[in-house]
């Protein structure tokens, strides 16, 4: 029994890595602009897009036709080879391979110039709006951001490969000393796991330990008073916004090989996430976070069969059911401020 | 309540009445006059208003008005299937099951406002669709969507007649609501929502809910209940989302789960914004060009692009075809969303805002003195 349970345990945590980070880019966001962003889960989705945009560059090839060999129906054989395998040889070979967590190199810099583009053209202008006109703005953002990636990269989900390396189970069960093969564990969403994790921490050492952080937590706690002392509190926030684009961007890169990306993939993702905002309590940073990886843990246990018989179908409301008695409840979620937000 | 209607009102009406009767004749000239479509437009219609007593009035943005839709759909289906062809009673039940999911999910969501509101009620018609596309499938068919079909019981009719041999198909006492028989059925329901909500507009309780809208802290102070006052307008605008959705189903016998989808709620938020929020004619407007354009737009194709852009020269026009392809056909939700964003951005008010402006431009422009254009700023509607 323990077994099945720590299963499911980790079962839950790559689908909760995935909540929390969009989560954790979701409060930045409104913990510093005051922003409700729907257009949060298309950035998660214009991540995963970057890893196959990425794909489609390194495997760029040429085709030449070889006259003396034929392919099986006869026609003479298309050689295709990647140009970088033709550039570098053996390394080109281990670049496209790895290509997934190597398109993180270009999600960065496109992220963060898209997250400070949306901010500085449509979002700014947003502040002073009351919520449900940001909610709809950002909401029509979502359509037109989806529907340029359905422009270019068409409606079908795109598959994208794992390194060959990683694509084992990892025999958790036996690393722990317990009996070999009970625990184990795909390597990729342990890395996935590990990867939220380090994400995490860094957002929250870069927010704790650095000058800059120190400035924007103040500007989080008193906006106006952090612009009176002289800080330019505004162009801070901008790069915040960039920060929670690149988070959303990253963390749609990992998750790619887990679920091929589609254009819708960004809203279905969002309209949790939001949930797990809620349910961590609105602007607070940690709450998101917990909440993420809680949600995922317990939809990966409402999706046993044994809970399943109980009662039938929990597994497709379980995160819904949790947010509507959070709200009901305690309505600044989990880890929220008193006062933010609690209307 | 009790006061009569205005002279304003009463011209309004009947403008709205004869636009909507004539319109098979008033939409041959954009290529929609068939009952297909302006029966979308009728139904569309009927949720965009409903939508806009909830949001118009009260500022309650709802995101999931798309579950009433799919509740009086999967209702007026299962009346179809056990009771009767008619489509009476197949309204009357859709508008009472959808009312009694309005009251539940709206007594739950009024409980809280602004953004955990549109949070509450996203995750109760989430919880719809996820359900009726897993356990439900018992009522709602799954993925395949409901049906008729020849071996449904429907007690009613067998209680007074024979089943008629051939596939059954919903009426009206045994008057068929195909073809334009099915527009003007719609239409009538279209018109007798919009009096409703011309008359909730005006009357004591519509100036409550806009009340809540600007101040509801201080309607509060003042000793009113506003909970009652909003449920009310919930329920009543659930309502009209379910007689829509039955309606849909008269028209194209299919309950499917994919009408409860956010994207569906999306939809209805979008006709209502791109009218005008908390106009009476908006809605409406909003409703029949976002459906215009979905029918329009979508049927677009690199042929019709290339003969519309015909008068260029061949590099030239394979650069446009392109570039427009991506705005039309597949991609007409491109344009929408655009469009959205820059409605919100710049008109937050919708069409009628934009109308609004036009018409005290001309104003100014006619006379040249302020009060014509403060004159105009108060539009009949």
């Amino acid at each position: 029994m323990f077994e099945v349970i720590f299963l499911q345990f980790l079962n839950g945590l790559d689908k909760g890595s995935a909540y929390a980070l969009i989560a954790l880019g979701l409060t930045i966001v409104f913990g510093t602009l005051g922003v409700v962003n729907f257009a949060h889960g298309a950035l998660f989705m214009l991540g995963c897009f970057c890893a196959v945009a990425f794909r489609r560059l390194l495997t760029l090839e040429t085709v030449t036709i070889d006259p003396e060999k034929l392919s099986p129906w006869g026609q003479p054989l298309q050689v295709r080879e990647p140009l970088v395998q033709a550039w570098f040889g053996d390394f080109g070979a281990i670049l496209v391979n790895y290509s997934v967590p190597l398109s993180l190199l270009l999600t960065v810099p496109v992220m963060l110039l898209v997250g400070v583009a949306m901010e500085r053209g449509l979002i700014k202008f947003f502040y002073k709006r009351p919520h449900a006109e940001q909610i709809l703005v950002t909401f029509g953002l979502a359509i037109v951001i989806g529907e340029l990636v359905k422009a270019f990269f068409g409606p079908n989900p795109h598959p994208q490969p794992m390194p060959t390396d990683l694509r084992g189970a990892a025999d958790i069960g036996a690393w722990l000393g317990m009996r070999a093969g009970v625990i184990t564990y795909p390597l990729w969403r342990l890395i996935y796991f590990l990867f939220a994790v380090s994400i995490i921490g860094a957002v929250f050492a870069f927010l704790q330990f650095t000058t800059f952080g120190m400035v924007v937590r103040a500007g989080m706690a008193d906006r106006e008073t952090v612009g009176i002392l002289g800080i330019d509190i505004d162009r801070r926030f901008t790069i915040m916004f960039g920060i929670a684009a690149v988070v959303a961007g990253m963390a749609g890169v990992m998750y790619t090989p887990l679920l091929p990306p589609n254009y819708t993939l960004g809203m279905d993702f969002l309209v949790i996430s939001f949930v797990v905002v809620v349910v961590g309590g609105m602007g607070s940073l940690p709450g998101a976070v917990t909440a993420g990886f809680l949600l995922g843990i317990l939809q990966s246990f409402a999706s046993m069969t044994q809970v399943k018989a109980i009662f039938p179908g929990i597994d497709q409301i379980i995160i819904y059911l949790v947010a509507v008695v959070i709200l009901l409840v305690r309505p600044r979620g989990l880890m929220g401020r008193r006062g933010v937000m609690e209307a | 309540m009790t006061s009569s209607m205005s002279r304003n009102d009463i011209i309004l009406f009947a403008g709205f009445a004869a636009v909507v009767l004539l319109l098979p004749i008033l939409a041959t000239p954009f290529g929609a006059a068939y009952p297909d479509l302006l029966q979308r437009f009728m139904i569309f219609g009927i949720f965009a208003i409903g939508f806009n007593i909830l949001f118009g009035l009260t500022g309650y943005l709802s995101f999931g008005h798309a579950a009433f839709f799919g509740v009086g759909s999967y209702a007026a289906m299962w009346s179809f299937k056990l009771l009767s062809l008619n489509a009476v009673p197949a309204l009357l039940f859709a508008l009472i099951v959808s009312g009694i999911f309005a009251l539940a999910i709206g007594y739950v969501s009024l409980r809280r406002s602004g953004i955990y509101f549109s949070i509450l009620t996203l995750a109760f018609a989430q919880m719809c669709y996820n359900l009726a596309y897993s356990v439900l499938t018992p009522i709602t068919n799954g993925e395949t969507g409901l049906r008729m079909a020849m071996s449904d019981p429907r007690y009613l009719d067998r209680m007074f007649f024979d089943a008629a041999p051939g596939m059954p198909v919903p009426s009206l006492f045994g008057m068929s609501l195909g073809g334009w028989n099915g527009f003007y059925f719609s239409a009538f329901f279209l018109l007798a929502t919009f009096f409703l909500a011309m008359r909730i507009s005006n009357s004591p309780f519509g100036l409550m809910l806009k009340g809540i809208k600007s101040n509801q802290n201080r309607m509060n102070y003042t000793g009113f209940n506003t909970r009652p006052y909003t449920l009310s307008a919930f329920v009543i605008s659930g309502m009209l989302a379910g007689l829509a959705g039955a309606l849909l189903v008269v028209t194209d016998p299919l309950a499917g789960a994919e009408r409860m989808r956010w994207t569906a709620s999306g939809e209805v938020v979008l006709m209502t914004i791109l009218g005008g929020v908390g106009t009476l004619v908006g809605p409406v407007l909003g409703a029949w060009i976002i459906k215009y354009f979905e029918n329009i737009f979508s049927s677009f194709n690199a042929n019709v692009l290339n003969s519309f852009y015909s008068f260029l020269p061949d590099g030239v026009r394979e650069v446009a075809v392109t570039i427009s392809s991506k705005f039309v056909g597949e991609g007409w939700h491109l344009s929408l969303g655009l469009v959205f964003v820059l409605i919100v951005v710049f008109l937050p008010g919708g069409i009628m805002e934009g109308a609004r402006r036009i018409a005290a431009w001309f104003g100014r422009m006619g006379n040249g003195s302020k009060r014509a254009s403060e004159a105009r700023a108060q539009p009949a509607e």
